[in-house]
């Protein structure tokens, strides 16, 4: 495999179970010493599968921003363990672990944090060309992403010529280019209005009915909605998580609205 | 719901028979309020009654009939699009009853109380969602209404977040007595009396 240790094409036909992208066993964080300790996790578990959407939930403070930095291995958690496609994080050698952030895990912001001096398709190619691969070949698959969100027409353009939408969907197609497995968003439709930001959602949902497998964090409902499940953090912990909703028919039953 | 004004609205378009201010009706609405005939026709009959649409013949009700909005009828449309709805005193409502039971029954966890209610609306409004993702992209009167669900769904977690956040607060820091004199908020008065 050319690129091994990194759950390649035979982990994500998985032999007909479904695949976890992303597992949390019993995760805890604490910051601080005590007497001043901070609990932000404790004990959290929490599996994605490929194709999946999970919104996760809560106040400020609940975690959530620490569960999702901990999903991208840009934290440690105190105790537990976080597995991305099959690979425990935990002892994972900083280069494998930093190409395994490039090359599985993409990123949205609510800040859309695109680099200004950049065109839109170069800010898509540029975690490929960062991973080593060559500058024509990141920029087709770049262009592919930017087709798949509907602003393949804007590729040429900077930051500051696209409108806040058109940033956010060229922050997604950053986040989905080549061959990425989980996405991690925090609030990921930013300032933008309501419609833009519905806009934003049906993308990433669309991302991961592609395959991809995607956690949100939000505090909006409306948000949140368009995952599959959503989960609820209070105090570090998960206090419940929605089933798999039934499909919209159910509204539009005669007689069982009001 | 103002039926009758949506009636005339689509009488505004051009003379129309029951059984099609029907139809359109439902598909105006996405098909969200189903409308029996029975119905049409009952408002139709007040519509003509108070002098806002007329119809062709003096037979029956039937399909037959063709309605039409006269001009006093144009002037009620206008004037109820204008109207502001009553929305001052509060309503009555089930969600806020339970969680003011919940933080003052003794043994209950109103926080558990209030994600349950929380997980039921969340589910809700993604049912809502998928509608939105699916047949709403192509049905402006649907999606329309998709939003307002959503809105006001979305007020009542909004609603409940704060609640709790609040009931949280409260426990940590008990008994602050409220200032005796603290002025009562015109708003309450204006809800008593109604």
């Amino acid at each position: 495999m050319s690129r091994p240790g990194l759950g390649g094409a035979g982990a994500r036909e998985g032999g007909g179970a479904a695949l976890n992208v992303l597992q949390l066993r019993g995760v805890s964080k604490t910051y601080g010493q005590e007497p001043a300790e901070v609990h932000a996790l404790a004990g959290v578990d929490l599996s994605v599968q490929a194709g999946e959407m999970v919104a996760v939930m809560g106040p400020s403070g609940s975690g959530k921003s620490t569960l999702l930095t901990i999903a991208g291995s840009l934290e440690e958690p105190t105790s537990g363990d976080v597995l991305v496609c099959g690979m425990a994080l935990a002892g994972m050698p900083p280069g494998r672990k930093a190409r395994l952030r490039r090359r599985v895990i993409g990123y949205v912001f609510q800040d859309f944090n695109l680099l200004p001096g950049l065109s839109a398709a170069e800010n898509v190619a540029l975690p490929l060309e960062l991973d080593g691969v060559a500058v024509p070949k990141a920029r087709t698959a770049a262009l592919a992403a930017l087709e798949a969100l509907g602003v393949a027409d804007r590729a040429a353009r900077f930051p500051d010529q696209l409108s806040g939408g058109e940033r956010q969907r060229v922050a997604i197609a950053r986040a989905v280019v080549g061959d990425r497995r989980l996405l991690l968003a925090d609030e990921p439709s930013g300032a933008l209005d309501s419609v833009n930001a519905d806009e934003v959602m049906r993308l990433l949902h669309e991302a991961c009915q592609r395959g991809v497998a995607a956690v949100v964090v939000t505090h909006d409902a409306q948000l949140a909605a368009w995952a599959d499940r959503v989960v609820f953090l209070r105090d570090g912990r998960v206090s419940g998580q929605t089933t798999r909703p039934p499909g919209p028919e159910s509204l539009l039953t005669p007689g069982e609205i009001r | 719901m103002s039926v009758p004004h949506f009636l005339l609205a689509l009488l505004a378009e051009g003379p129309k028979y029951g059984l099609q201010l029907r139809e359109e009706f439902e598909a105006g609405t996405g098909e969200v309020w189903p409308l029996n005939v029975g119905q049409v026709y009952k408002t139709l009959g007040r519509l003509e009654r108070d002098g806002l649409a007329e119809s062709d013949g003096t037979g029956p009700d039937g399909p037959q009939k063709r309605f039409r909005i006269t001009p006093r009828g144009e002037e009620a449309l206008a004037d109820w699009l204008r109207t502001t709805p009553d929305l001052t005193s509060p309503p009555r409502d089930e969600l806020v009853m339970k969680v003011l039971v919940a933080a003052r029954v003794p043994g209950t966890d109103a926080h558990e109380v209030i994600q349950a209610h929380r997980m039921y609306l969340v589910e809700l409004m993604q049912q809502w969602t998928r509608l939105k993702e699916g047949e709403a992209r192509d049905d402006l009167g649907l999606a329309l209404v998709v939003d307002s669900e959503l809105f006001r769904l979305d007020a009542v977690t909004r609603w409940l977040d704060a609640a709790d956040t609040r009931l949280k607060r409260a426990a940590a820091e008990p008994s602050r007595p409220a200032p005796a004199s603290a002025p009562v908020p015109q708003l309450r008065r204006l809800g008593a009396r109604r």
